[in-house]
């Protein structure tokens, strides 16, 4: 077996996760959900990701949430809920960051937690990215789960050698010994002219970061079940959010789930292309779908979620259907997320693929702070379109 | 500039806290001191105390301690012959293992940077004999016998070092990453100043888990330079974490020396609102002494910050000659003056709990347990191909790591 598997490569399934639902599947399983969906939805509503996301439920097949159950909640409110049933569940939890505990966060993610956990809980830390990021992760090292608020992700630079020589490395150069349960999060991304030190996207520079595991929520349902799992996953986590995304409102259910962190979210089954996407762009890219639908086309969206390691399963399984596939993203164009995944997705799907991999990416400038440039430095839903109507009328 | 370098060097040579001491006073006085405490006891106890008698006795530290916004502890320890012994033993064994490390990393088994620890044995085996197994230790690169006074034996050190499956760290980490987590010993890292980070980490765990334990955070004076040393330390001592910082201060941060880094070499002081105290670092009982008021400090009344004054034989690494920026004199002085071995053997004689003979079987037995874990480490194999993935992520066994694409990939290295 060692002979034969050291020279090739073997797809596994997803099971690293203990608290994913799906511990075990094999291959086939997947596919043939996969396909059950796809023929069952053929509609193009995008709410009917809801009986897909349900399978993520532990152990049950519930009933698909309708207006009646479930409760309507913010995004940040969601990531506040995900905290406070973990905190409240396991006496190890514990938040660190500026200002999130007498303040309640400075987006309200952590807001009411000090009241209800304690000063020794919900720790306010002074101004020391570097320090209080190593003091999670070693406090990590003893047991405690600890969360490490980035204010705004772009300071956790300061912190960048914790995160990547002690957090990373710290598993892989103990052999083992010490594991690092500590969840690093805070909001990203482009915003409203917040200007370029404040509009940052960092899960290029993490990437490539052994040891690491990045997650990007998009919406109040995955930033929940993200939460929860990313604090219960012995990995470091690294959990992005956008400065944008806190007041998105859905309607969630009110029993307690957790998603799997390595799994990609199929969004809206189709047959002619695949569009992956994460965080904001998730939207943008539903927005141009409205536009396409009408058009006539029938896209493939998949919020890929997981962005160390990538899906590719979820992937795969699309780009075998669509065999076209575009990926869009607020990453730089150099060395992003999308440069990766258009690596990846060459190396194990270009039989499937019948042209090469687009990616529409933020353009590799500083953002400036002047609206218009600003919004010229990211991907606009009008992009989307055009790349679309392009790549399927084999214009390019 | 001259008279200033002149004057530092006469320091380093004599204790570095008296005032007004010569280079020849140390040692007549230790001997004078252990005399004069031995007669004290004479009639009480006979001639000579075995060498497992825990019979506890009094002994001076003859350099007097120096305090930062604290009062001092006593400059008289309690000890016994069987601790000294020990001492000692120990000392000799890890002073043994790191000169085999020289030899062996010339002979090309250990590879990359090597920092050695000899010279400043005095400050781990000290402090292992004020803390107890509950306490956490986590240092910077020079840990090979910090490795052993938590718990790890020479066999694993070694074979770490030649990157062998039987090391600490099963081969994956090296010279600067040894951990022993049942020791409580936190590694072992690389980057100068992360690990007093990680150390007001482990003080944080501790009393979020209301341990009656403290967690010490060990540095070097290069170090002390470091922004997120003083991040620690602020807050530390705002939240009242149970943490020692303990500077060992070497006087050389590799080829710079403390006079030509840092604006004021008074480290003990650098915590400012932080209580401090300097300790001779070559005197282990000073150092024992030393870390017992300072846990009992950091339990009660919050962080504290020690400066060990001590010294590395060994230049900073095996690529460094430690000669180019230092003469021989100064180095073979510090050896004839502080050697913090040599102290022990003097009290231990004086004392006549040991003789001549005895001490050398000892030393020829920690020889041999060194040759003996050296011939055993080159004997083990290297890691499995396979080893290269694991432990990349907490999978569970036999599970490799997944790649950025998730999938597991074997790959036949050459």
């Amino acid at each position: 077996m060692a002979a034969a598997a050291m020279a090739q490569k073997v797809l596994v399934p997803c099971s690293s996760s203990s608290s994913c639902g799906k511990v075990q599947f094999s291959p086939s399983r997947v596919h043939t959900q996969a396909i059950a969906f796809g023929g069952e939805l053929s509609q193009s509503s995008s709410r009917k990701n809801k009986s897909l996301a349900l399978k993520a439920v532990a152990g049950e097949t519930s009933a698909p949430v309708t207006a009646k159950s479930g409760h309507e909640i913010l995004l940040f409110d969601a990531l506040r809920e995900g905290l406070e049933e973990e905190m409240a569940r396991d006496p190890t939890v514990c938040v660190m960051g500026e200002d999130v505990g007498h303040y309640g966060g400075s987006y309200k993610v952590t807001k009411g937690l000090a009241e209800k956990f304690g000063d020794l809980r919900v720790l306010d830390t002074p101004i020391c990215e570097n320090s209080f990021t190593g003091m999670g992760i070693g406090a990590a090292m003893t047991g405690l789960r600890t969360v490490v608020e980035g204010m705004n992700m772009g300071f956790l630079l300061l912190a960048y050698n914790q995160i990547s020589n002690n957090a990373g490395m710290l598993h892989y150069t103990s052999g083992g010994q010490f594991k690092i349960p500590v969840v690093i999060r805070g909001p990203g991304g482009v915003g409203k002219q917040l200007g370029a030190e404040h509009s940052q996207r960092l899960e290029s520079y993490f990437q490539s970061v052994p040891g690491l595991q990045m997650v990007a929520c998009s919406t109040p349902y995955n930033a929940k079940g993200l939460m929860k799992a990313a604090i219960r996953s012995d990995n470091p986590v690294i959990l992005y959010e956008h400065v944008l995304l806190y007041n998105l409102k859905e309607r969630i259910p009110d029993e307690e789930y957790v998603l799997c962190l390595e799994e990609a979210e199929l969004v809206r089954p189709g047959k002619d292309i695949t569009i992956l996407t994460y965080s904001r762009m998730r939207h943008f890219v539903l927005q141009a779908a409205k536009t396409l639908v009408e058009r006539g086309y029938d896209p493939e969206i998949i919020d890929i979620r997981s962005l160390k390691p990538f899906d590719l399963f979820t992937i795969g399984n699309s780009i075998k259907k669509t065999h076209k596939v575009l990926i869009v993203e607020e990453c730089m164009r150099t060395g992003g997320i999308g440069a990766s995944l258009r690596a990846a997705i060459v190396d194990n799907f270009w039989d499937f693929l019948d042209g090469r991999p687009e990616c529409l990416s933020s353009q590799d400038v500083p953002t400036p702070y002047a609206a218009t440039l600003e919004d010229a430095t990211v991907v606009q839903p009008a992009q989307i379109i055009v790349k679309v109507e392009q790549m399927l009328q084999g214009l390019i | 500039m001259a008279m200033a370098m002149a004057r530092w060097r006469q320091r380093l040579l004599s204790s570095a806290c008296s005032s007004s001491s010569s280079s020849a006073a140390a040692p007549q006085a230790l001997l004078r001191l252990a005399s004069s405490a031995l007669s004290r006891q004479s009639s009480s106890r006979g001639f000579a105390a075995a060498p497992d008698d825990t019979t506890p006795f009094v002994v001076d530290i003859p350099v007097p301690y120096a305090g930062h916004r604290c009062d001092p502890p006593e400059q008289r320890v309690e000890t016994s012959a069987k601790e000294l012994v020990d001492f000692f033993k120990v000392m000799y064994v890890m002073r043994r293992m790191e000169i085999a490390a020289d030899s062996l990393y010339k002979a090309k088994f250990i590879r990359g940077f090597c920092h050695l620890y000899d010279g400043q044995e005095a400050v781990c085996v000290g402090m292992e004999a004020a803390l107890t197994k509950e306490d956490a230790i986590i240092t910077a690169y020079r840990d090979h016998c910090t490795h052993i006074g938590r718990g790890g034996t020479v066999l694993e050190v070694m074979a770490e070092l030649m990157g062998r499956k039987s090391g600490c760290s099963l081969g994956k980490g090296g010279s600067m990453h040894m951990y022993n987590k049942e020791g409580n010993f936190y590694g072992g890292n690389g980057i100068v100043g992360a690990q007093t980070a990680l150390g007001a980490g482990l003080a944080f765990a501790q009393k979020y888990n209301k341990q009656n334990a403290v967690s010490l955070a060990l540095y070097g004076d290069g170090a002390a330079n470091q922004g997120q040393l003083f991040e620690a330390m602020n807050i530390s001592a705002l939240w009242d974490l149970p943490v020692i910082f303990v500077c060992e201060n070497n006087h050389y941060g590799m080829g710079t020396a403390e006079w030509r880094s840092a604006k004021s070499p008074e480290y003990y002081k650098r915590g400012d609102y932080v209580p401090g105290l300097k300790i001779d670092g070559m005197d282990v009982l000073a150092v024992k002494q030393g870390v017992r008021f300072a846990k009992e400090h950091a339990l009660t009344k919050g962080p504290i910050v020690l400066e060990m004054d001590t010294y590395r034989y060994h230049g900073h690494s095996m690529s460094d000659p430690g000669s180019t920026y230092r003469t021989r004199e100064e180095i073979s002085g510090v050896r004839q003056e502080r050697d913090p071995i040599e102290r022990v053997r003097k009290l231990l004689l004086a004392k006549e709990i040991v003789t001549v003979a005895d001490l050398k079987n000892l030393e020829k037995q920690a020889k041999a347990e060194v040759d003996e874990a050296v011939n055993q480490a080159k004997e083990g194999g290297q890691p499995e191909t396979h080893e290269l993935f694991t432990h990349v992520h907490v999978k569970g066994l036999k599970q490799l790591a997944y790649g950025p694409d998730r999938k597991e990939v074997i790959v036949p290295l050459p």
